[in-house]
């Protein structure tokens, strides 16, 4: 299989839009007719041929169009890559993890040769062919972290583990939603989740911190998290706030298929060997309202969802402006038949 | 899902007789491939196959965590135990096969330290010698202090100081030497981290005057593996499962729960990590807690158990399992 990448912009013109090939891909969060917190955490192993679950790393027709994007952000704000001293081993642990998963899950796209430490990457769709010594970051041009994080789609943060909690102390972060990198390094686990709502007096961060201080190497877990999105903007960091902010004000009932984008994380978590760390990347995937709805469970499960999403995390997640549109304009997909259970289209 | 349902297969490379109660165990894998990279202070879980018993435990890695074409781990002979280092000792030779878990570190060096400071007390040289490696290899500075009961138990102390030099310093009992703690914790340059890893009391002695003198708790690490207690047979009811099954004196209950093919998470089976914590249904009798991990209150409520070494007298324990 080979992907096409599509040329388009996040920003701006806004041309970003899923191929109706890739539409039945999307990993749509919600497993059933209602939503609630809940860790929500299971392997991440291989799962359905064409999902996004089929590989460590998704790539996917996005992938040269959000890498420009990255390279943008950062040209403009370097602080959104930062890592502590102390992470260089965890760089070079992410950067073999990738190159490894990447090589052997798209040999097309994708090569590593490892002679000793004596290594040579050739990432095709980024025309890179780079040689360099594993462990030596004065080989690479940038450090180790900063160096794959602008090969591999999604932001990634990677925690260290001590004192039995774990501590934002690198990351490469330029599509999140609404958070903020240089606000939350150096942060241990309770204190970068402070913001969330409800989810403390569920327990919820209690149980997660535990699952992954014993997060054991070789088997990576993931979950889903989701949010909306008006445009399909990867970064809204709360630094570009007057940038995206404004864009709430936008929506209307004609335009709302178009303008509103579903904005789902798949996030995993990889315990990385040589520093003990935790590599957690979050893979941001857009899609319009519009493109949703083609799917005739999603629309109508998006509905229910919508309509009965409790008042705190409507305000939360930043809806409150066109929560109503939203939930009426959804309406017209739901006949009120039951949905199947799982998030893969019908 | 647990670490121990991942398997690693290998063959035991080498076996070498360190001194009389300690021998070193080399491990590869069955296919020549390389094993995982791993972290100074990491251990694995060997699976022992002994006459219809099942054992698991857990050893810490001592080669360099640099190396992957081989693992290994060294092994105190322990006749009054559950039988596990005794195995290794009598029937593990060259050649055969074995499984092994991949490497957990629940005793890493905090990689923000300025200066690592490792206190041994016999067989727990063990993780501090792959730690010596990597602190080497990313030049830090490190010092080891390692009590012996004696020269000839003294294990790898030789090969240590060939490779470290005066980075390492040994004591011995018989010699009538002891580590003076007060005199090597107050004399350490700030942001300095200490390790220990050996006897419950010396591991009680180091954060003790660690704490006297000021440390802050975050610089004070320390390892602490239980082996399973023996103790006598006992009857346990698995509520989820619907069955009964009986717990051997020289089993562990978690190994008595896997036996009889019922899932259940762990990693450390040596009551450090909390993985294996369990909800307890009924209990009419005493739980010998045994771990690291409840607290006094949630011992005293009887409502968790740690079935990788706590044990149970009395007439009825029934576990959410
Ligand atoms: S397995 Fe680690 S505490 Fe029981």
């Amino acid at each position: 299989m080979t992907i096409q990448f599509k040329d388009e912009s996040f920003r701006g013109d806004f041309t970003y839009a899923n191929s109706p090939s890739n539409i039945p891909r999307f990993p749509f969060p919600f497993p059933e007719d209602e939503y609630m917190y809940s860790t929500n955490i299971e392997p991440h192993h291989a799962a359905r041929v064409g999902s996004p679950f089929e590989n460590a790393f998704d790539v996917d027709e996005h992938y040269v169009a959000e890498m420009k994007d990255r390279a943008l952000v950062l040209a403009d704000d370097p602080g959104r890559c930062q890592a502590l001293p102390h992470m260089e081993t965890a760089g070079w642990d992410f950067l073999e993890l990738v190159m490894v998963s990447k090589a052997r899950d798209y040999p097309d796209l994708f090569k590593l040769t490892m002679d000793g430490g004596h290594w040579h990457w050739i990432n095709k769709p980024l025309q890179i062919d780079d040689t360099f010594t594993f462990g030596d970051s004065s080989t690479l041009p940038c450090h180790p972290m900063e160096y794959i994080g602008r090969q591999v789609q999604g932001d990634h943060a990677i925690l260290d583990q001590r004192d039995g909690n774990l501590w934002m102390d690198a990351g490469i972060i330029t599509a999140q939603a609404d958070w903020s990198l240089d606000f939350d390094i150096g942060m241990n686990f309770f204190e970068w989740h402070a913001p969330v709502p409800l989810a403390h007096e569920l327990g919820v961060f209690q149980r997660a911190l535990k699952f992954l201080l014993t997060l054991p190497q070789g088997q990576p877990s993931r979950r889903l998290n989701w949010t909306l999105t008006v445009n399909p903007r990867l970064d809204t960091s709360p630094e570009n706030y007057p940038k995206w902010g404004p864009d709430k004000l936008t929506v209307t009932p004609e335009n709302i298929g178009e303008k509103v984008h579903l904005r789902v994380e798949l996030q995993t978590f990889w315990r990385l060997p040589r520093s003990n760390a935790i590599l957690f990347p979050i893979r941001t995937y857009l899609m319009a309202m519009n493109e949703v709805v083609t799917q005739p469970k999603w629309g109508r499960r998006l509905h229910r969802v919508m309509r009965d999403l409790r008042p705190e995390l409507v305000n939360y997640k930043g809806l409150s402006r066109y929560h109503p549109i939203l939930v009426e304009w959804l309406s017209q997909f739901d006949d009120g038949a039951p949905t199947s259970p799982g998030i893969f289209p019908d | 899902m647990s670490a121990s349902d991942h398997l690693i297969p290998v063959v035991v490379s080498n076996v070498v007789e360190v001194n009389p109660i300690i021998k070193r165990f080399e491990f590869r894998h069955v296919n020549g491939d390389e094993l995982p990279a791993f972290s100074g202070g990491a251990h694995i879980v060997v699976e022992m196959l002994d006459d219809g018993t099942k054992r698991k435990n857990p050893y810490s890695l001592m080669s360099s965590p640099f190396e992957r074409d081989q693992y290994a781990i060294s092994v105190r002979r322990d006749d009054t135990g559950r039988g596990g280092s005794k195995f290794m000792h009598e029937q593990v030779q060259p050649g055969m096969q074995m499984k092994i878990s991949a490497p957990v570190n629940l005793f890493a060096l905090d990689l923000r330290a300025r200066k690592h400071l490792m206190i041994a007390g016999g067989i727990g040289i063990t993780p501090f010698i792959a730690q010596m490696a990597q602190a080497d290899k990313l030049g830090v500075p490190f010092e080891l202090h390692y009590a012996a009961r004696s020269v000839s138990q003294a294990a790898y102390m030789d090969s240590l100081a060939d490779r470290f030099g005066d980075h390492v310093s040994c004591y011995c009992d018989d010699q009538g030497e002891g580590i003076d703690l007060e005199m090597l914790l107050s004399n350490q340059p700030l942001g300095t981290h200490v390790y220990v890893c050996g006897p419950k009391g010396m591991i009680e002695r180091v954060v003790e005057t660690a704490t006297n003198l000021g440390w802050p708790a975050a610089h004070v690490h320390f390892e602490h593996f239980l082996a399973p207690p023996v103790g006598e047979p006992f009857d346990v009811h698995l509520a989820k499962a619907g069955i009964d099954i009986t717990v051997g004196a020289e089993q562990s209950l978690l190994e008595a729960v896997e036996a009889s093919g019922t899932p259940i998470n762990c990693m450390c089976r040596g009551g450090a990590c909390g993985q294996c914590e369990t909800v307890v249904v009924a209990c009419d009798g005493d739980i010998m807690h045994n771990d690291h991990w409840l607290d006094e209150e949630q011992r005293a409520s009887r409502q968790r158990i740690m079935p990788c070494v706590s044990r149970f007298r009395g007439k009825r324990l029934e576990l959410d399992l």
